[in-house]
């Protein structure tokens, strides 16, 4: 990309800083639906980082899939289940936290002195800017052909599977007769159909 | 620190996806509603995409494999979310609650 190595550091740091700042609201913030918004512009902001890194494609994979999907996902499960219910205490608890924040202290220590110890191979050959998509689609449809069916395979399964998890299982039995009543015909008329029977 | 800003280096990128990692590593510990857990699932997936796609730009900038991956990352992330919303909505339906603590049916 042709943006000045001053501009490109500037929205380096401001994206990253959003993204850090996000991240822990995410996991911080006690309401879940400000933590769910939070998410959205954690995922744009990465979506940015990836324009930084010249990937316009994948940029805008990051803002369909992810927020437009995703995190509207979240947002529809948040709705569906957010009951006010009061948490009951854990003995314990703050130890843990503090344990668990202790043993992520040292697994951020040990990655940093990874990244900052290793001699990287940069810089590597030029980057290829704008030309990326093309390459992307070249190996999708060469290389990376059986990931590629693999992954259209592993949607579907997904779906039915996502379908058949949430489905309302009730063996609904008709009022009246007793007999197994359809799960289509009731939620599609519930009252008309029941009425008619009790009427009888 | 000299007044003119250099390029950002490639370790920025992987110190900033170590901190993402890091968050999303002590939410998933430590969440007690099971939507944030999986909030915070995604936190590091993106993490790890943020990795794939610095190392891709960086060290790979002919064959891109790195973004290729980063795709195949997403789809499966996609996958995930949609499976795991659908595993809490048949639980919540199930137990009545979202409390990580009380999903303890196959606890020892």
């Amino acid at each position: 990309m042709t943006i000045a190595s001053s501009t490109q550091f500037i929205c380096f740091v401001a994206l990253s800083a959003a993204v850090a700042i996000g991240a822990l609201g995410v996991v911080l913030l006690p309401n879940i639906v400000y933590s769910a918004f939070l998410l959205g512009g954690v995922f744009l902001s990465v979506a940015g980082l990836y324009l930084l890194l010249n990937a316009s494609f994948v940029a805008a994979a990051q803002v369909l899939v992810y927020v437009g999907a995703v995190n509207v996902l979240i947002l529809f499960a948040i709705m569906l289940v957010n009951k006010k219910e009061n948490l009951a205490a854990i003995p314990g608890l703050a130890l843990r936290r503090l344990l668990s924040g202790a043993v992520c202290a040292g697994l951020f220590a040990l990655l940093l002195r990874v990244a900052f110890s290793t001699p990287w191979a940069t810089p590597g050959p030029e980057p290829l800017g704008e030309e990326a998509t093309i390459r992307i689609g070249e190996h999708l449809f060469s290389d990376y052909l059986l990931p590629f069916e693999l992954a259209s395979v592993l949607l579907l399964m997904a779906m039915i599977g996502a379908i058949v998890l949430a489905r309302r299982d009730v063996f609904a039995a008709d009022i009246v007769t007793g007999e197994p009543a359809d799960q289509g015909l009731i939620e599609k008329s519930r009252t008309p159909l029941l009425l008619e029977k009790s009427n009888r | 620190m000299n007044l003119e800003l250099t390029t950002v280096p490639l370790q920025a990128y992987l110190a900033l996806a170590a901190t993402l990692f890091c968050t999303g590593v002590w939410g998933l510990i430590n969440s007690r509603n099971a939507v944030r857990v999986l909030m915070s699932i995604e936190l590091m997936l993106n993490a790890v995409n943020i990795n794939l796609m610095a190392f891709s730009s960086y060290v790979d900038g002919q064959l891109i494999r790195g973004q290729v991956f980063t795709i195949f990352v997403i789809t499966v992330a996609a996958a995930e979310a949609a499976v795991g919303l659908a595993i809490l909505l048949s639980l919540y339906r199930n137990r009545e609650t979202v409390d990580m603590e009380r999903f303890n049916l196959l606890r020892w």
